[in-house]
């Protein structure tokens, strides 16, 4: 989540204002098979991808619009070998980049690439700091040894590292030593994600959804953490939607400063929102980036405040949360157009808190997240 | 920083001028800060090879200022942007 100052977010009275951020998935394809993986269920092939010179025309598309960050993601975006080519078009149009990655796949060879072309900032993702658990949830056995190697390498280059764990029920224990880990491999950053469920993480929500005791616990480290690595470790927390009494301003809100690229041009208020049923979004291959941000249907149908239903249209606190998620909402009430349960204002909000109780003592197998819709962990 | 630090930008942090917006920004991780006039003017001085004291003797020309006064300022000014990272002193590196 970018700090920023209040003079860069679009005017409250405007429905939209000129996008901060993209979110490039350049990809769906990883090395990795995370069950909370961030991708819609219904991953897009390679095949479908868009090629190196379309990327260069968009990324044109994209500075033009006024966007300050680039995030190279995925899937894992090292899979694409004109990242290097990528990378460097974006910074030569004063594009702050950075590389959102799993690092499995990295070498020092391709940072330096990287680095040269004028990558700004890496950001790793880590599963455990186990190496038995990192390598359980991500389905690649040594992954944990490697993004350690590969942390050491940004720092090496005198490259900024972020590190971004996210945590659910089978992993929350171990936050205080992920906390020594960002220190140890000198990340400035640290991310400290609890699982949102949408997408491959809702069809997990009963291996991953934590206890309230877990939750609890989580908030107390974070805070003491904080207070005593003022100065040296930055760590942003999200907090778990179904034990919070007030809504996320989820990407902002809905086409408000944000979007997302998916890997074949599709254009998505937020990398969720494919979840949604009967969305139709526009494709960079279609329209140009410029129409499809201002006019594009579905970053219309709940930018500003005129589509929300009550309790928000009265609520006090509707510009502060633009009314939550909406994949959230479609998710657990089947209708992306309510207001998010997460708010204690939602009249559905004790059936979530009830859900995520009886979630949490759910069965620990994992689906995988892959091409085929998913495959269940083995027994043992 | 003291008077003889040569305050640089580290790679990472861009100070650039936005056309869509029509404002100078500071571009970190993560972090996007806009810098007021004076800050902008004393950050495109901040490259490494002029001191500190350099530094504060050319903005006391340019605005017709007294150059202790100037020092002091703009001392706390980059001492902050240090300790938030977007600055590092060469000397000291």
């Amino acid at each position: 989540m970018t700090e920023l100052s209040a003079r860069l977010r679009p005017d409250p009275a405007r429905s939209h204002g000129i996008p901060i951020a993209v979110l490039a998935e350049i990809t769906h394809r990883c090395p990795l098979q995370c069950p909370y993986c961030s991708n819609p269920v219904e991953l897009e092939r390679a095949s479908a991808e868009l090629s190196t010179e379309e990327w260069l025309r968009v990324l044109g598309e994209i500075a033009d619009l006024g966007v300050l960050q680039l995030h190279f993601s995925g899937g894992e975006p090292l899979a694409r070998r004109d990242l290097e080519t990528l990378v460097a078009r974006a910074a030569a149009l004063d594009l702050y980049t950075n590389l959102i990655t799993s690092a499995v796949t990295l070498t020092e060879a391709r940072l330096d690439a990287l680095a040269n072309a004028g990558l700004d900032h890496v950001q790793i993702s880590v599963q455990s700091v186990e190496d038995a658990l990192a390598t359980r949830i991500g389905g690649l056995r040594g992954a944990l040894e490697r993004k350690r190697a590969a942390a050491s390498w940004v720092r090496a280059r005198d490259l900024p590292l972020t590190l971004n764990a996210v945590m659910h029920r089978q992993n929350l224990h171990e936050l205080p030593e992920m906390i020594e880990m960002a220190l140890d491999l000198g990340a400035a950053r640290l991310e400290v994600a609890n699982v949102q469920y949408y997408g491959w993480a809702l069809k997990n929500r009963a291996a991953l959804m934590p206890s309230p005791d877990q939750i609890d616990t989580a908030s107390r480290v974070v805070d003491t953490a904080r207070e005593r690595l003022h100065g040296r470790l930055v760590i942003d927390y999200v907090e778990p939607d179904y034990y919070a009494a007030r809504p996320k301003p989820c990407m902002g809100g809905w086409g408000r400063q944000v979007f997302n690229i998916s890997p074949s041009g599709k254009v998505l208020p937020c990398h969720a929102a494919e979840s949604i049923a009967g969305m139709r979004f526009d494709s960079v291959r279609d329209h140009p980036l410029a129409w499809i941000w201002d006019h594009s249907e579905a970053m219309n149908r709940y930018r500003g405040t005129d589509w929300m239903p009550e309790p928000c249209r009265s609520c006090a606190h509707k510009h502060d949360d633009w009314g939550g998620c909406r994949c959230q909402a479609a998710a657990l009430l089947g209708d992306a157009g309510a207001t998010d349960p997460a708010c204690a204002f939602s009249p559905r909000h004790a059936e979530v808190f009830e859900a995520a109780l009886a979630f949490s003592e759910g069965s620990d197998r994992y689906t995988y997240r892959d091409f085929s819709g998913g495959t269940p962990e083995r027994d043992g | 920083m003291t008077p003889d630090s040569r305050p640089a930008l580290p790679r990472f942090v861009k100070l650039r001028f936005d056309r869509a917006r029509d404002i100078w920004l500071l571009l970190a991780p993560e972090r996007i800060l806009i810098p007021d006039e004076t800050a902008v003017e004393v950050l495109k001085l901040c490259d490494g090879e002029a001191t500190l004291a350099a530094i504060a003797a050319t903005l006391a020309a340019r605005y017709d200022a007294p150059e202790p006064e100037i020092l002091s300022d703009v001392t706390a000014m980059l001492a902050d942007l240090e300790a938030k990272g977007f600055l590092r002193d060469r000397e000291a590196a």
